[in-house]
């Protein structure tokens, strides 16, 4: 079973408590933007084979919102971080980039 | 091809079977085709029979990176019904339908294909207003289905039990014409066809890459080698957003684990498909005599094959409740498929980007019962350039434009 550090209470939250929300850190339009910017928007997903960074929710937790990254081949998770950001941490991101040298980073 | 008859078993019988052919022939792909397809599911090969059929096209290679059928199409609960909400959706499905009951005889081999009818559980009241709108619709549609009481319903299903504690059966949506079929024999008897039209169909070749020049594309990269085309057509499923990245354009689905299992074998006791959307659960029973079961979706995108354990858990903790009978039966095996599912649960057979490469994707969870009717639009839309009347509100551009298919009622649950 898939199981998360959630880094808003602490838990180490089977995947039964957890509620997947899909891609992360997608850029929001609002009024104004073009059909294009809003179809990008609401539906098209980078959907990946490998490093994929989501959204999470510790429903039958806290309740709170967190952001994991996770490998869609491998099931491997290599971390958990904060909902409150825009983009995932450096840290985080070049400790999976020397893990897999091929993956093109985070874009 | 030698046509498979009563008589050939006769024959084959008398000489130790020694003079059947392959079904199919296993070619080193050529420099290039007209029409390169990737995918050797269901969709894949149907597209293929119907490019060759309807068009006379058959300078056609299917490109398969496993072996053919090895995907959703050989994974799948075999599910046949078009009792859908939307015209659309009402339309392309029994079209496949209609196609699954003379498959048989059009390919000249079995896929058992058995109209033993389905059955979609009302267990809450907003099932029962939703079924009875959909029956309402299929009538308007032309698609046979009929609302039912609690007492046809143990009728139809004797071992059902209609006072489960948390979901009551308050009645069912009946399509008597829904079934299944043998879902690997579909994807056999399609690439035999194929085969005898002079289509290669090319196993353990992956395809790597998508050449393109100017806005068109050129031809594919694969493993064994690049070959060239004049059309692409790109029918993988869960795959459709990786082969879609590589062609440069991005598509409104995730890939997501479904799973099912099958108990061991036991004596007939229910000869119709029972569906159970509110608790999540659907069985029948195969000719051999396992109860086929599924259920619901994993939530987070994953491409491994493999689902997870809970989910089966809640499955069968439901069905248990409407079919008690099952308590004791020990299960054989369970599996998982990769499916392709849109924000509003019906498929894309669309243009893409690239002027002369086509999709057919997003049919997600519930895609094996339209595999003729699919194979049927798409080959149409790659022959023509532009998308026939049973493809045409399908297209990637309802995104942009708002005019979704909604199918989250039809499609709540995975089937
Ligand atoms: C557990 C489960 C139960 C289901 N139950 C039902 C049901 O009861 N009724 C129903 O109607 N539907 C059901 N479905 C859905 C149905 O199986 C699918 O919608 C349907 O089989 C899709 O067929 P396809 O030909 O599009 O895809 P697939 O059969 O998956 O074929 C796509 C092929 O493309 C190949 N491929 C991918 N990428 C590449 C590449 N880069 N190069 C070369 N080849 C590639 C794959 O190997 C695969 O063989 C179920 C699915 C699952 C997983
Ligand atoms: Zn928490």
């Amino acid at each position: 079973m898939l199981t998360l550090h959630c880094p808003n209470c602490g838990v180490m939250a089977d995947e039964t408590e957890l509620h997947a929300e899909g891609e992360a850190h997608i850029k929001r339009f609002g009024p104004g933007s073009s059909d294009e910017e809003f179809e990008n928007y609401l539906f098209e997903r980078k959907n990946p084979k490998g490093v994929h960074f989501e959204r999470w929710r510790h429903v039958a937790g806290c309740g709170k919102y967190f952001h994991a990254a996770r490998n869609t081949m491998t099931l491997e998770v290599y971390g958990t971080y904060s909902a409150q950001t825009l983009a995932p941490p450096k840290t985080l991101v070049n400790a999976i980039k020397k893990k897999h040298p091929e993956w093109e980073g985070w874009a | 091809m030698r046509r498979y008859s009563a008589f050939a078993i006769a024959r084959e019988g008398a000489r130790y079977h020694q003079g059947w052919e392959r079904a199919w022939n296993s070619p080193v792909p050529k420099k290039k085709y007209d029409v390169i397809i990737v995918g050797a599911g269901g969709h894949g090969l149907a597209t293929a029979f119907y490019l060759g059929k309807n068009f006379g096209i058959t300078n056609v290679a299917i490109i398969e990176k496993g072996w053919l059928g090895g995907g959703n199409t050989g994974r799948n609960t075999t599910i046949i019904r078009s009792n859908y909400l939307q015209d659309p959706s009402a339309a392309i499905y029994e079209k496949a339908r209609s196609l699954y009951e003379t498959m048989s005889q059009d390919l000249n081999y079995n896929v058992m294909f058995s109209p033993r009818g389905v059955i979609m559980l009302a267990q809450t009241q907003s099932e029962i207003r939703g079924y009875q709108r959909t029956a309402h619709a299929n009538a308007l549609q032309g698609v046979t289905t009929e609302w039912i009481e609690p007492a046809r319903v143990k009728e139809l299903v004797p071992i059902i039990n209609l006072d489960g504690p948390r979901y009551p059966v308050l009645g069912g949506l009946w399509q008597a014409r829904g079934g299944t079929a043998r879902h690997d024999a579909v994807a056999w008897g399609y690439a035999r066809a194929c085969s005898d039209m002079g289509m290669d169909i090319i196993q353990k070749c992956e395809v790597t890459g998508v050449m393109q020049e100017g806005g068109k594309v050129t031809g594919v990269q694969t493993t064994k080698g690049d070959i060239a085309c004049d059309k692409l057509a790109m029918v993988v499923a869960g795959n459709a957003g990786d082969l879609a990245g590589q062609a440069g354009f991005r598509l409104p689905l995730d890939s997501v684990a479904l799973q099912a299992l099958v108990s061991e074998p036991i004596k007939p006791c229910m000869d119709v498909v029972v569906m159970a959307n509110t608790v999540h659960g659907y069985m029948s029973q195969s000719d051999k005599g396992e109860m086929v079961i599924g259920g619901g979706t994993d939530g987070f995108n994953n491409y491994t094959q493999r689902g997870s354990f809970h989910h089966v858990e809640e499955t069968v903790r439901a069905l248990i409740e409407t079919f008690p009978i099952i308590g004791r039966l020990k299960m054989l095996r369970q599996w998982g498929g990769i499916v392709d599912v849109t924000g509003d649960r019906s498929p894309i057979i669309s243009k893409t980007p690239l002027g002369n490469t086509f999709i057919n994707c997003g049919w997600g969870t519930g895609g094996f019962k339209s595999i003729p009717g699919s194979g049927w639009a798409m080959a149409e839309l790659v022959a023509k350039g532009e998308p026939g009347p049973l493809a045409a509100d399908f297209g990637l551009n309802r995104f942009r434009e708002g005019r979704f298919i909604d199918e989250s009622v039809a499609a709540g649950v995975a089937h």
